[in-house]
């Protein structure tokens, strides 16, 4: 699941919370996947720091990422 | 060809007296073959030795070859006529002047595109000798307008053909990701564009992966090096969007930009593209068909991703609602139990009751708090082997598997034995 869909998806939950009247049960199973995509979301922002790599490819095709020095 | 011819005129004087009678040489130094021209023996000197037609035009041909280099020929191109194989034959003429030109099929490729006649161009070639009608002829390998009138020519006949194709259409356009883990950037190692790229996408984003993927921008090599590139891209199939760009440059210099392989490359890409070409009065065809256009290599890197702390105040923010609309529903479900505890045992709607007081002792700060707390408190949800919520013992057979949701997981347990609750009389105290 892409993290725009997570947080859509989120989104739509919350609002489903906020303005329906539904069962307990249903109420707690669209927590429980909230809580799910609220987990997906919140790790994907805190991976760590990011280097810049150059994309090469080596004479046997190969594609690898190296660090690049700038 | 008076200026190549009066340019060279010094270096020349032999060679027009190759076939003259006159028996004093011209100049201080004689050129070797114009003194062999006196000998009787040598062809073309008397009747019996004349040469042929061919033989006379062949010479001409030589020596003309022999005698200019490559030249930057100006002029108006006036008729134009494409051959069946591919060779474009015109002529280049000014007030006074016609020159035939030839431009053979192998010589095109670094060129634009045909001229039209009665455009103004720059044609660098070699001066020769069509040999059929012992005619002047420039073979021409390079073609420049003077003015735009070339670049605006090849530019529209590309847009068309692409076009054609519905490659511009706005349906074609792709949303950018939100997020990308990794960004792409097709563009020189060394500019300008690649350091403003990543310059302001680590700032905004600095958990965002940088991928550079180096290409010559500029050049006869750039139109291969890009689509090498994007080639690589599809190959790799890692990134999550693609910025092809480079920093501002001359029409010639963003040239490769507006190739139709390159075009069409940008056009084929996997994933979401950006252009960054130039600065932004210029637009090119790459500009035209990416599925998102930034002025400018920095406006790029904002494009391409989010400012992280923005974007985690509101993942923060909505896991705040949903913990004020958990609350908010489980004491709606609670308040719907008690106006209808009618046919509830004693018990439950003690429980509701129980459970309204504190949800409503703590309504002040619900959006700290998440219905996972209501289980802190000791609430479960029992669910049974379809999923399916258990809220009544009746359904419930000895040696069932159930789930018990707690606040911090699951217990998968199995009934034991039912003790059914006896009927209590029908409670007052619920929800009025």
């Amino acid at each position: 699941v892409s993290f725009e869909a997570s947080l859509q998806r989120l989104q739509e939950i919350v609002d489903a919370l906020e303005t329906q009247e539904l069962p307990l049960a249903r109420s707690l199973e669209l927590f429980e996947e909230a809580i799910t995509h609220l987990r997906e979301a919140t790790v994907e922002l805190a991976r760590a720091e990011a280097t810049v790599k150059v994309l090469r490819e080596r004479a046997d095709g190969v594609l690898e990422t190296l660090q690049h020095d700038a | 060809v008076s200026e190549g011819g009066r340019g060279r005129a010094a270096r020349q004087p032999g060679t027009p007296s190759l076939f003259e009678r006159d028996p004093q040489p011209a100049g201080g130094s004689v050129p070797v073959k114009a003194a062999r021209a006196r000998d009787s023996a040598d062809p073309g000197a008397l009747p019996g030795t004349a040469i042929s037609v061919t033989t006379l035009a062949a010479i001409t041909r030589d020596i003309i070859e022999g005698s200019f280099p490559a030249l930057w020929v100006r002029g108006e191109v006036v008729d134009f006529k494409p051959h069946r194989r591919g060779h474009w034959y015109f002529a280049l003429r000014d007030e006074e002047s016609l020159v035939r030109c030839v431009v053979w099929a192998s010589d095109q490729r670094r060129m634009l595109v045909a001229p039209d006649d009665g455009m103004a161009v720059l044609a660098r070639g070699m001066l020769t000798v069509y040999p059929a009608r012992s005619e002047l002829q420039l073979r021409v390998v390079r073609l420049e307008g003077v003015g735009d009138g070339l670049w605006r020519k090849a530019f529209e006949q590309t847009r068309a053909r692409l076009e054609r194709d519905g490659l511009f259409a706005a349906e074609r356009k792709r949303p950018l990701p939100m997020l990308p883990r990794r960004v792409a950037v097709i563009t020189s190692l060394d500019g300008a564009a690649l350091h403003d790229v990543v310059a302001v996408a680590k700032r905004r984003c600095p958990i965002a992966e940088i991928v550079v993927v180096p290409a010559i921008v500029q050049g006869d090599d750039a139109v291969g090096s890009l689509c090498a590139a994007l080639d690589r891209i599809a190959r790799w199939n890692e990134a999550d969007v693609v910025i092809i760009g480079r920093g501002g440059g001359s029409r010639e210099e963003l040239w490769a930009f507006n190739d139709e392989r390159v075009v069409r490359a940008v056009a084929a890409c996997a994933v979401p593209t950006i252009a960054a070409i130039g600065h932004e009065v210029d637009v090119t065809l790459c500009d035209l068909v990416a599925d998102c256009r930034a002025a400018t290599p920095s406006a790029a890197g904002e494009r391409a991703v989010p400012v992280l702390d923005a974007l985690r105040e509101r993942v923060g923010r909505l896991g705040e609602s949903l913990g004020t609309a958990g609350q908010a529903a489980v004491r709606g479900a609670a308040r719907r139990l008690a106006s209808a505890s009618r046919g509830f045992t004693h018990t439950a709607v003690r429980l509701v009751d129980d459970r309204r007081a504190r949800l409503d002792a703590v309504a002040g700060r619900l959006t700290a708090l998440s219905p996972l707390r209501t289980m802190a408190r000791g609430f479960a949800v029992v669910t049974d082997a379809r999923g399916g919520t258990v809220s009544s013992v009746s359904g419930v057979s000895p040696g069932d598997a159930l789930r018990v949701r707690l606040q911090d997981g699951v217990i998968g347990v199995r009934a034991e034995r039912i003790e059914r609750d006896a009927p209590a009389a029908p409670a007052g105290g619920g929800d009025r």
